[in-house]
C-alpha cells in the first residue's frame, strides 16, 4: 500500500539528508566537501536538534570518514558517510577495504570533477576512479531519485546475501544544488519499516559456535576483522566478494518493486530506466540528470517521427550488461554519453562496457559511437542536445560516417 | 587528578600472571620481541578486560598475529589500514554509543584499545590520531614504539633515533645514521590537553599496568608510549630485549612520565622518579648504545666520540626539560 507522503522543496543534497533522517543511522562520519556539504549541514541540524540518535562523528579527513565507517559497521552498526571528488579520491584506499569485509556502508556522491585543476561542478570522473573497489554504485538522475535510492541503499546492501557497501551518485550542483517538490514519508516508521528498525547483522558459524558476524564483545568466540591473507587465501576472499556482486542485479530490482509498494515510484527495472527504447532505431545511453534534458529534446523529435530513446543507466556496478544486451539488440545506432575524463582510452567507462556487452551478440547494433560530454561542470544544453541527435539521424541514414568517440560542448 | 597516584591496583607479578591472556601463543613475531609482551600486560590491566574491542594498525603486530586462517587475538579485533587506525576506533567508540542509545547494546560500553606501530602513529597516522583525540573519543591507544618501519625492514621513521643505522638510513661513509633527533610524540599529543598521556616500559610492568589502569579510569582519550625493543631491527640477541629495555629508561632516553590532562601536570614515575631524586643514578647513554648493532658505526671500526658525546648532550638536554616540565627545576 502506498504510505502518505509530503511534498517538500528539497534539492538533492538535502533529499539525502532527510532520506538519513528517516533511516537513522547509528553512525554518519564525514567530512565537508563542496558539492556534498549540504547533506552533512542538514544533517548535522537534525542530530543538534534531537531529531535523531544518529552519533554524528565530524572528523578531520575523509579518509577518516571511510575507516570510521569500517570501525562502525564492523561494531555492528548501520553507518553512512558522504563526499565527492578529491574528497571521494582520497577514500579509495579504505573502499577496497570496506568491501573485502562485507562492510554494507552506504556512500552519497554529488559528483564533481576531481583536480587538477581545481573544479567544483559536475561530472563522472570521482565515481569512476571508484569502479572496481568492490562497491555497487547507483547513478540517481534527481533530487526525488536520490531521496528514493538513499534509502533503497540501505536495504540492498545490508541484504545477508551481499553485505557489500553501495554508492549513491547524484550530479554535483545539478542535482545536490537544485530544488524541485519531492515527496518524502510523513512518517518516518514507513522508512524505518522497509530498511529494518537496526541493522540485521548476520550470523555465522565459527569453531562450530554461532556468532554474530561483528566486534560484539559478547560475542562466544571473538571474531578477527582485517586479517592477513597471503596467496593461500586472498584470492578465495577476493571470488567471494564477486560471487555476491553478482546477487546484487536481482536485489536492487527487488528493492526498486518494494518500494514502489510504499511509495508509487519506481525506476525502471532498478538497473536501467529506459525511454522509448523498444522500437527505437537510435537509442542514447546515458547516466545521471543528463537523461532528463536527453528525454526532453528527444521528445520533440519523437514528434517529428525521429524514433529515438533513452536508455539511462542507473545501476554502474554491478554493470547490467544483460539488460543492455536485451535492449539494444539490433538497434541501427547506440550513442554511449560518458560524462567522464577518459584519458589514454578508446572511449569513457560507460561506452567500453556498453561495448563489451553488446560485442556478444549476434545482432548486435550497427553503429556504436561515444560521446564525452560536460566535464568540469560544462553545460550540456538542449541545443547541443540536437546537434548530437542530428548527427546520429545523419549516422543512421548513412550520410555520415561512424566515429568511435567525439567531444561535444568543447573548445577543439 | 588523573594518573598512577590514583589507581587503588597494585598486583603482584603473580597476579598478573596468573590473569587470563587474551593474546594466545602461535602468533609469529620474532623472538624476543617486546610487542607481545606489551599487548599481554595492557589487556592484563584493563578493569573489565572481557569488554573489550581491539583496533590495531598495520604493522609487525597484526601481521604476524592474524595469518588468515588463525588469529592470536582471544578478544574483537579489527584492522583496516596502516594511517588509520584513531579513525576506525572513532567509529567502534561511535557504533556502541549509538548501539546504546538505540538500546541494542546493554550495559557498559566496550573499551576500545588500538594497538599502533611508530611508523603508524608518528608518521602516517599522526593526523587520524590528532583528529581523534580532539573530538574526545573514550580509547586507550597504545603506541609500542621500536623506533622504524621494522615490518617493511628496518626503513627510518621519525621516531628513530639520532644516529640509528635503518635501511633508509644506512651508516655510510658520509652520513653517520639517521641525523635527526626522535620526534617528541609524547609531547606532541599531551599539547592536545583532554588526553592522559603517558609512557611506559615493560621491563617496569607495576609502572606499565598501573598507567593502564589510569588510562582506562580517565573519562576522556589515552596516549600510551610504550618502548619497544626489537632485536632483528636494533640488532642485538634476543635474550638482550629486557636488559635493553631497562636501559632505555635508566638512560633518561625512555624516561617515564605522564600528563594529567585534569591538572595538566607532568608527573614522572617510577624509576625515572627515582633518577630524578638521584642523578647519579642515571646510566651514561653508552650502555646502550654499545649493545646493539644499529649504534656499532659510533664504536666500530674507531670509536666516534664526538657522535657518542651528541647523543649524550641531547638525551640531558631532553631530561632537564622534561625536569623542569614535571617542576624539579
Amino acid at each position: 500500500m502506498v504510505a502518505e507522503q509530503v511534498e517538500m522543496l528539497l534539492n538533492g543534497d538535502f533529499a539525502v539528508a532527510w532520506a538519513w533522517k528517516h533511516v537513522e543511522p547509528d553512525v554518519v562520519a564525514a567530512f565537508p566537501i563542496t558539492p556534498q556539504t549540504l547533506i552533512v549541514e542538514k544533517f548535522s541540524e537534525f542530530v543538534a536538534n534531537g531529531e535523531v540518535r544518529t552519533q554524528f562523528v565530524s572528523v578531520e579527513s575523509e579518509h577518516s570518514a571511510i575507516s570510521a565507517m569500517v570501525g562502525a559497521a564492523a561494531a555492528g552498526a548501520r553507518a553512512a558517510t558522504a563526499t565527492a571528488a578529491n574528497g571521494l579520491q582520497l577514500m579509495h584506499e579504505i573502499l577496497y577495504i570496506v568491501s573485502s569485509m562485507r562492510l554494507p556502508v552506504m556512500l552519497g556522491v554529488a559528483n564533481r570533477a576531481v583536480s587538477g585543476p581545481i573544479n567544483i561542478h559536475c561530472d563522472h570522473t570521482d565515481a569512476m576512479g571508484q569502479r572496481d573497489a568492490g562497491w555497487i554504485m547507483i547513478f540517481t538522475e534527481d533530487a526525488q531519485e536520490a531521496y528514493d535510492t538513499t534509502i533503497q541503499a540501505f536495504k540492498i546492501a545490508e541484504n545477508p546475501e551481499i553485505l557489500l557497501p553501495i554508492m549513491v551518485n547524484l550530479d554535483g550542483f545539478l542535482i545536490s544544488h537544485t530544488a524541485m517538490n519531492v515527496k518524502v514519508f510523513k512518517d518516518p516508521k514507513v522508512v524505518k519499516d522497509f530498511v529494518g528498525e537496526t541493522r540485521p547483522v548476520p550470523k555465522i558459524k565459527l569453531m562450530g559456535e554461532e556468532v554474530e558476524l561483528s566486534l560484539n564483545p559478547r560475542n562466544p568466540i571473538p571474531v578477527t576483522f582485517g586479517p592477513f591473507a597471503y596467496y593461500d587465501y586472498y584470492f578465495e576472499f577476493k571470488r567471494q566478494q564477486i560471487e555476491a556482486m553478482k546477487k546484487v542485479p536481482d536485489v536492487v530490482e527487488r528493492v526498486n518493486d518494494e518500494y514502489y509498494e510504499i511509495s508509487g515510484r519506481k525506476y525502471g527495472n532498478g538497473r536501467v530506466v529506459p525511454w522509448n527504447v523498444d522500437d527505437a532505431d537510435i537509442v542514447a545511453v546515458v547516466m545521471g540528470s543528463a537523461a532528463g534534458t536527453m528525454r526532453y529534446v528527444a521528445r520533440k523529435y519523437r514528434e517529428r517521427g525521429v524514433k529515438i530513446g533513452i536508455l539511462r543507466v542507473r545501476m554502474f556496478r554491478p554493470f547490467p550488461w544483460r539488460d543492455l544486451q536485451e535492449l539494444l539488440r539490433g538497434k541501427e545506432v547506440v550513442a554511449v554519453f560518458d560524462r567522464t575524463q577518459d584519458q589514454g582510452v578508446m572511449g569513457g567507462p560507460l561506452f567500453l562496457e556498453t561495448l563489451a556487452a553488446l560485442h556478444y551478440l549476434d545482432d548486435r547494433p550497427r553503429n556504436v559511437v561515444n560521446y564525452v560530454f560536460g566535464l568540469g561542470g560544462r553545460d550540456f544544453p538542449p541545443e547541443l542536445v540536437e546537434k548530437v541527435f542530428d548527427e546520429l539521424i545523419r549516422i543512421k541514414d548513412g550520410k555520415e560516417k561512424p566515429f568511435v568517440k567525439k567531444y561535444v560542448g568543447v573548445r577543439e | 587528578m588523573v594518573g598512577v597516584n590514583e589507581v587503588k591496583w597494585t598486583p603482584t607479578l603473580i597476579e598478573l600472571a596468573r590473569k587470563p591472556d587474551y593474546f594466545l601463543p602461535g602468533h609469529r613475531m620474532c623472538a624476543g620481541c617486546a610487542a607481545p609482551v606489551i599487548v599481554k600486560l595492557t589487556l592484563k590491566a584493563l578493569p573489565d578486560p572481557d569488554n573489550v574491542v581491539v583496533v590495531n594498525a598495520t604493522g609487525c603486530l597484526e601481521v604476524a598475529s592474524t595469518i588468515y586462517p588463525y588469529t592470536s587475538w582471544k578478544r574483537p579485533w579489527i584492522h583496516n589500514a596502516f594511517e588509520n587506525a584513531a579513525a576506525t576506533a572513532s567509529g567502534v567508540e561511535a557504533a556502541f554509543k549509538a548501539l546504546k542509545a538505540k538500546g541494542v547494546w546493554k550495559g557498559d560500553l566496550p573499551t576500545v584499545v588500538v594497538f599502533g606501530g611508530d611508523g603508524g602513529t608518528y608518521d602516517i597516522g599522526l593526523q587520524s590520531l590528532s583528529g581523534a583525540l580532539e573530538r574526545g573519543h573514550k580509547l586507550i591507544y597504545v603506541l609500542y614504539d621500536n623506533e622504524a618501519y621494522m615490518n617493511t625492514g628496518i626503513q627510518r621513521c621519525s621516531s628513530t633515533p639520532q644516529y640509528a643505522a635503518t635501511t633508509t638510513t644506512p651508516a655510510g661513509r658520509v652520513i653517520p645514521g639517521k641525523p635527526e633527533w626522535k620526534k617528541p610524540i609524547g609531547f606532541i599529543v599531551a599539547a592536545h590537553h583532554n588526553v592522559y598521556v603517558a609512557t611506559v616500559n615493560p621491563y617496569f610492568w607495576a609502572d606499565f599496568v598501573k598507567k593502564i589502569r589510569a588510562a582506562a579510569e580517565y573519562e576522556g582519550p589515552a596516549f600510551i608510549h610504550a618502548i619497544s625493543v626489537c632485536p632483528r631491527g636494533w640488532r642485538h640477541e634476543s635474550k638482550l630485549t629486557m636488559t635493553i629495555s631497562r636501559l632505555a629508561t635508566e638512560t633518561c632516553l625512555h624516561p617515564l612520565w605522564e600528563f594529567d590532562p585534569e591538572t595538566r601536570e607532568y608527573r614522572i614515575t617510577d624509576r625515572s622518579l627515582y633518577i630524578a631524586k638521584h642523578p647519579d643514578k642515571k646510566v651514561p647513554v653508552e650502555e646502550y648504545l654499545k649493545l646493539q648493532g644499529r649504534f656499532r658505526h659510533l664504536f666500530k671500526p674507531v670509536r666516534r666520540d664526538h657522535l657518542i658525546k651528541e647523543i649524550q648532550e641531547k638525551v640531558d638536554k631532553e631530561w632537564e626539560y622534561l625536569l623542569r616540565l614535571a617542576g624539579f627545576k
